[in-house]
């Protein structure tokens, strides 16, 4: 007689299910390393090189890669691979903490744009509309030029200029989710609108803006890289990827190598992340759960 | 329809307002004066130069005769170029900036449209896993990296093509493939996601069904109705591409508008940097709405009121 062996359907979480179906994705896993590779080289570039950023070496300037120069040297003698881990150190700080203010000024104002509705919603999602008809890059280089030097304020002038993307998912999200049964039982118990944005509805947004982030951290490294591209970026002698290629730029005939070698590392660290965001979205899409 | 047109028309001009009194109050934010030279001017220089372009009336005035300028299609003038307004210096540039958009988002469109079409119909084929790859690569690269691998491919090591400036069609060449990339791998993507959706409707096997050819039925019943998501894509692009990729023009010493209005940052000259940035708004503006209007005569499903 056959037995039939009792089984318990395995349990599920949400973030758990996201997290498999991320490891499936070998795109977004690949991504995944590299950005980890490059965050763990930028941290510990000090114990793995012994050159040092702003170390000059004339003797050996515009050296091609050699054994002891692995990416070559530059005008002034420096290591360019030491440099472009160093550059690592900017663009990942960037790139995530101009998030960190996409972050906090978005989510709160797209939060109350939803919470309030009527013509608070109503002057909010016009104020986002006319911040889209900026060209955004030329308005980060105007706030840039207000706020001036330091590189926390490149943070605030990409954060002040990205946000609106983030103010607008999360309102969409929120007012989406004020349909939902479940928000509607919690205001059947008595739950204020406050507590229910805060405690119901933000926590289930947390997967889109999680995605938004992913693809908001490339965008940001590619504005400090055109930043210091154009001069007006991460003050020397500090190492830019961007700052690098200008430098790079006046003897590129010489030495192509100063300029390709950084060029290539945007363009990896970007494809990266972004290769990781499409993992996401796919990923925390509930529509896909099965 | 016209009542429609003229109320996203209006909009515009409420927008446009809005964006330049946001620019206006920021540039008289900005530390530092438009007379800040290496050397400094005698005061009695910087007074009558503030008489001059009126920047010693009161803010709210400054603004009023800016917008009073606006409308006679006047952009202010130029705190570098004494002998030439923005709006000079702003049309001077525009042929160089548009011609290279313009070729660029043909590029785009002959590139990614196919490219697309090719990848759906045949679906899970080499040529859609090729596609695919491509415009994922292509879509996540900016046209600045891709510039700069292309002068040292093609300029610096091959010596096939120049690096940078103006005037022949040998100089437009790589310029306008950097900034064809991205819009033509984004165009791919939805070009095949979209021919994708429209392939498994019913009035494509209704359209078989009743033995039309297979030419017939993928040109006037497929691909037509597979291209509306693709306007919405393209629109944005070409409004990018004319106003100016200032990085691309940076790089390939292209002098049109963006190369101008970063010399405009470096200068601190103000009235260039709000000029551009008010050109920039009015394009994109403008052609989102011929997109949104364009809708309607590909699609006549679509109705404004």
């Amino acid at each position: 007689m056959a037995v039939i062996e009792e089984t318990v359907r395995p349990h599920h979480t949400l973030w758990g299910d996201a997290f498999i179906r991320l490891g499936r994705n070998k795109l977004a896993v690949a991504g995944g390393i590299i950005i980890v590779l490059v965050a763990l080289g930028a941290i510990f570039v000090p114990l793995f090189s012994h050159y040092g950023y702003a170390k000059q070496n004339l003797d050996a300037i515009l050296q091609g890669p050699s054994w002891s120069h692995l990416f070559g040297t530059d005008e002034l003698g420096r290591d360019v691979f030491t440099r472009l881990f160093y550059g690592a150190r900017t663009s990942l700080v960037v790139g995530l903490f101009a998030q960190f203010i996409v972050v906090a000024i978005g989510v709160p104002i797209g939060a109350i744009s939803a919470y309030a509705g009527g013509r608070t919603d109503n002057i909010i999602m016009r104020f986002v509309d006319v911040m889209f008809a900026f060209p955004d890059i030329l308005l980060i280089i105007l706030v840039r030029a207000i706020l001036g030097g330091s590189i926390y304020m490149i943070f605030l002038a990409i954060g002040l200029v990205a946000w609106v993307n983030m103010a607008r998912l999360v309102r969409g999200q929120i007012l989406s989710l004020k349909q939902r049964d479940f928000a509607t039982a919690a205001r059947a118990m008595g739950a204020s609108g406050r507590y229910i944005v805060l405690r119901h509805l933000l926590p289930n947004s947390l997967g889109p803006i999680i995605v938004v982030v992913t693809f908001g951290i490339p965008r940001a490294i590619f504005a400090e890289a055109a930043l210091s591209y154009i001069g007006i970026g991460i003050p020397p002698p500090a190492p830019s990827w961007g700052t690098m290629i200008r430098d790079g730029y006046g003897v590129i005939f010489a030495a192509p190598h100063l300029v390709l070698f950084p060029a290539i590392a945007v363009g990896i660290l970007m494809l990266a992340f972004t290769f990781l965001g499409d993992g996401l979205r796919d990923a925390l899409d509930p529509r896909l759960r099965h | 329809m016209l009542k429609y047109t003229i109320r996203r028309f209006l909009w515009i001009i409420i927008v446009l307002f809005v964006v330049a009194f946001i620019t206006f109050s920021l540039m008289h934010l900005v530390p530092g004066g438009p007379w800040d030279r290496e050397k400094a001017l005698a005061p009695q220089v910087v007074e009558n130069l503030n008489i001059k372009y009126g920047l010693d009336k009161p803010f709210f005035e400054q603004f009023g005769n800016y917008l009073w300028g606006l409308l006679h299609g006047d952009l202010g003038s130029s705190y570098t170029y004494q002998d030439r307004s923005v709006t000079d210096i702003i049309l001077q540039g525009l042929p160089k900036t548009a011609t290279l958009g313009g070729v660029a988002f043909l590029l785009s469109l002959l590139i990614g449209i196919p490219l697309g079409m090719a990848a759906a119909l045949r679906r899970n084929s080499i040529v859609d896993y090729i596609s695919v790859f491509l415009s994922t690569i292509f879509a996540s690269i900016p046209g600045f990296v891709l510039g700069i691998l292309l002068i040292i491919l093609f300029s610096v090591t091959l010596h096939l093509l120049p690096t940078g400036g103006w005037g022949s069609p040998k100089q437009i060449i790589l310029p306008a493939i950097a900034l064809a990339a991205l819009p033509a791998a984004y165009i791919a993507r939805i070009t095949r996601a979209s021919m994708l959706d429209v392939m498994r409707q019913d009035y494509i096997r209704t359209a078989r069904a009743k033995g039309l050819q297979e030419r017939v039925v993928l040109i006037r019943h497929t691909l037509r109705n597979a291209l509306i998501p693709v306007i919405t894509v393209a629109g944005p692009e070409l409004a990018f591409l004319i106003s100016g990729s200032f990085i691309i023009e940076n790089l390939f010493s292209i002098p049109g508008i963006g190369r101008l209005f970063v010399q405009g940052v470096f200068n601190r000259d103000y009235g260039l940097i709000m000029g551009s940035i008010l050109f920039y708004a009015f394009v994109v503006a403008m052609v989102n709405l011929a997109v949104d209007l364009l809708y309607g005569v590909i699609d006549p499903r679509i109705r404004y009121e």
